[in-house]
């Protein structure tokens, strides 16, 4: 159903704590049909990079915050229908708003009902649960801390708090604007910024008005898509000769905050161990074809080892904990989070698995697979990035056996599974003597906050990981 | 200065007027050769004369219709309701007549009403109330309510001084158990200005009348915690001092309103209000109401303690408006 009237298209509100977006890339350019629920932008948060779908059916009449640009949540974007816009930028060429709303009266055209608000806000559930309840009391954001937030551009979910339920109060922020990181600049755009995106090919013909078709068409865009204005920067950088400036997005700006924050905040410490993954090559290779014939997911080895991470994680409350203020947090769930690598090496994002102890291995497997797919495909909503109480990060994919990974705050630890390589190993044969074996071995690190857990706890811990990986037992996982 | 009860303090302010103004006169149930069913104006009919110091009839309607018929002609007439819940008697000419006389004719009308309020000794529903709010309420009428002896006699001289009706509530709680030093001088204090009782810097308590001192020994248990409490005394509710209600609520981001009137239409719903409105974005948690229950005043002493917000309650409130 195409609207006559227009429909303001604004900026999302992704997640509590979030206040502004920047624009990344328009999909629709002035002039262009669209349908709603189709994409209609691409924006990025400090939190996730997300697609803006479009309210409502019709002719995308107005844009008006350009890519690069970043502006706080509620601010008009766009405009779908109606008149065309009055805007200079704006072409104030053919087709009219009518046009298009003929092409999609016919019957063929799914009636598809505006949807009242441009993205579904994470609704609370009715029936929270213990983690969702933590994360209630934790996220819910007064008046005078959103605003202190907002002044000092600091992320609220990053300010640990004191108040009831872990509510981060007036005290908190404001403590943590005094003794945190300095704020990011609020605008990225350097001077001069190149439009990011070609304007778009040659726009196929306009349907006649009198002859609709089933197919809406893209309605022709009588000029370029007008060019971004230049977004007031906050200080120029000098690039000597050669070099090239590249701006930071809103996720390299929140990466290179929260690795300095956590660094600046826990006392970092890695422990490593050997585990000999053989018999999880035996059952890895027995599941797999089963896993991926019926499920369509892959039971990877990093899949394995966050099935005994979970586990294991019951006897270490302290590892699975925080320290919040002056107090010591643990909890009964683990909310596993997973780093995954965004396209091209440009970003990290760590999509949480929640409540992953009620997960067993095939769980686990399908859960992974779903956040790291969306992950990539930037479908994530804000509140599945939040809440993890602890967080694998497996670099060995590219062939390395060792790292020390920064934690992500405010959880206490970090695991980090490396290559699976053959090795020499000794091991005894039937007899009790030792020979040398070939064996599958993977090195495992655990980094933690040390402030909280010492030592002789985080080599229990990774002991007591090796043997559930070593003796894995299939009917227990 | 001299050491004065804050019933003290009301009859000097009265007195210091009567002595310096030949206009002002004092009219009201038994205030002349009884002295006051309080006391408050004890040995003013010898001073002053019996013309000037009237014994009224058992009719609060001839009472406040009198005055303002004298205000109209030029004088400045401070009538006492023997309890300020016999008030509603005088509604009508209160109300309908002082209140709009200025707005219609253009007419000053400077009467003064002295209204004892207010409960904690067991006088029941008809001798205990607060009712401040029902005529916060009515455009043209002032709303004056003391806490402090030196506040009594400042704000009942500009109240006499003021060419408007005023509702001048004096607590009978404080009469005699607030003594403080107060300035034998004339002097007057201001409308619309709170007076900052005790500053602090996590909690902001706004209260008037008898409530100040609960408030104030609520503050006092906190002090323990490392709670700092600051305490507004509005003084006057009509005009009241919103701008320091504004600025105490950005300093500390957590307001608890306290009367000791009733909690549905009190005066303290128009504060949390305004403060919502005008201090959203400073605000780190709920406003805070602490008042009576909707019922009338007890009799019974365990009753009453329950109805009157007692020192306990205002800790309770402040303590877990400190952990919101």
């Amino acid at each position: 159903m195409a609207t006559t009237e227009a429909v303001d298209v604004v900026m999302p509100q992704m997640g509590v704590s979030v206040s502004e977006g920047t624009i990344t890339k328009w999909l629709k350019q002035v002039g262009e049909q669209i349908e709603a629920d189709e994409s209609l932008l691409e924006i990025s948060t400090d939190k996730v990079d997300t697609e803006v779908p479009s309210p409502a059916s019709g002719v995308v009449t107005q844009i008006l915050v350009q890519e690069g640009e970043t502006v706080d949540v509620g601010t008009k974007l766009a405009v779908i229908g109606g008149e065309a816009g009055a805007p200079a930028e704006a072409p104030a060429a053919e087709p009219e708003p009518q046009a298009a709303e003929e092409v999609a009266q016919p019957a063929e055209t799914p009636a598809v009902e505006p949807a009242p608000q441009p993205e579904p806000e994470p609704a609370p559930a009715a029936a929270a649960s213990p983690a969702e309840a933590q994360q209630n009391g934790k996220s819910f954001v007064s008046p005078v801390v959103a605003r202190i937030a907002s002044e000092h551009n600091v992320d609220v979910s990053s300010v640990p708090g004191t108040g009831r339920g872990g509510r981060v109060t007036k005290k908190d922020i404001l403590d943590f604007v005094e003794s945190g990181p300095p704020a990011a600049p609020p605008q990225e755009a350097p001077p001069a910024a190149p439009p990011q995106e070609a304007p778009p090919a040659a726009p196929e013909p306009a349907p006649a008005p009198a002859a609709p078709e089933p197919a809406p068409a893209p309605a022709p865009a009588a000029e370029a898509p007008p060019k971004p204005s230049p977004a007031p920067a906050p200080e120029p950088v000098a690039a000597t000769a050669g070099e090239q400036l590249e701006p930071m997005n809103a996720m390299r700006r929140g990466i290179a905050e929260h690795m300095r924050r956590s660094l600046d905040t826990a006392a970092h410490v890695t422990s490593a161990i050997e585990v000999d993954m053989s018999r999880v090559v035996d059952i890895r290779n027995k599941l797999k074809p089963e896993y991926q014939k019926t499920y369509g997911v892959n039971p990877t080895y990093l899949i394995f080892v966050a099935r005994a991470v979970v586990e294991t994680l019951k006897k270490y409350p302290w590892i699975n904990g925080e320290i919040r203020g002056e107090q010591i947090v643990t909890r009964p769930w683990v909310n596993l989070g997973f780093a995954v690598e965004l396209a091209e090496g440009k970003g990290l994002i760590v999509p949480v698995v929640k409540h992953a102890e009620g997960l067993n291995l095939l769980g686990m497997a399908q859960a992974v697979t779903d956040i790291a797919e969306r992950a990539r495909n930037k479908k994530l909503t804000p509140d599945e990035v939040q809440g993890g109480t602890f967080t694998i990060t497996n670099p060995g994919g590219y062939g390395t056996f060792h790292g020390t990974p920064v934690i992500s705050q405010p959880q206490a630890g970090i695991l980090g599974t490396y290559a699976l390589v053959k090795r020499p190993w000794v091991v005894q044969d039937s007899f009790g003597k030792d020979v040398i074996a070939i064996r599958p071995i993977m090195n495992i690190t655990l980094t933690y906050d040390h402030r909280l857990v010492d030592g002789a706890l985080a080599g229990r811990f990774l002991k007591d990981l090796k043997e559930a990986l070593e003796s894995w037992d299939e009917v227990a996982y | 200065m001299a050491e004065m009860t804050y019933l003290q303090a009301i009859s000097d302010g009265l007195r210091v007027e009567m002595r310096r103004d030949k206009r002002v006169f004092v009219i009201g149930e038994d205030v002349g050769v009884y002295g006051g069913a309080f006391k408050v104006t004890l040995g003013f009919q010898e001073e002053f004369g019996s013309w000037r110091v009237i014994d009224a009839p058992l009719s609060e309607t001839a009472i406040v219709g009198s005055c303002t018929g004298a205000a109209i002609m030029g004088m400045r007439p401070v009538a006492e309701m023997q309890f300020a819940d016999f008030i509603s008697c005088a509604w009508d000419q209160l109300v309908t007549v002082a209140a709009k006389q200025r707005y219609r004719a253009g007419t000053p009308v400077p009467i003064v009403v002295r209204l004892p309020s207010g409960g904690g000794f067991s006088g029941g529903p008809f001798h205990s109330q607060n009712p401040e709010s029902s005529f916060a309420h009515i455009a043209g009428l002032k709303v004056v309510c003391p806490a402090t002896p030196e506040d009594a006699k400042g704000l009942l001289i500009t109240a006499i001084e003021d060419p408007n009706p005023v509702l001048y509530f004096e607590h009978k709680h404080l009469y005699r158990r607030l003594k403080a030093e107060v300035p034998e001088e004339r002097y007057t204090v201001p409308f619309g200005k709170a007076r900052v009782h005790r500053e602090g810097d996590d909690l902001t308590v706004v209260t008037w009348g008898a409530m100040v001192h609960t408030a104030d020994e609520a503050a006092n248990a906190l002090e323990g915690d490392g709670v700092s409490v600051e305490i507004l005394d509005l003084r006057t509710l009509i005009p009241w001092d919103k701008k320091a209600v504004l600025e105490s609520a950005e300093k500390t981001s957590k307001v608890l309103v306290l009367h000791e009137d009733t909690r549905t239409g009190g005066f303290g719903g128009e504060i949390a209000a305004t403060i919502a409105e005008e201090a959203f974005e400073n605000l780190d948690a709920p406003i805070v109401r602490i008042a009576a229950p909707d019922t009338p005043v007890p009799f019974s002493p365990p009753l009453e303690k329950a109805f009157i917000p007692q020192v306990e309650d205002v800790v309770k409130g402040l303590k877990e408006l400190a952990e919101y």
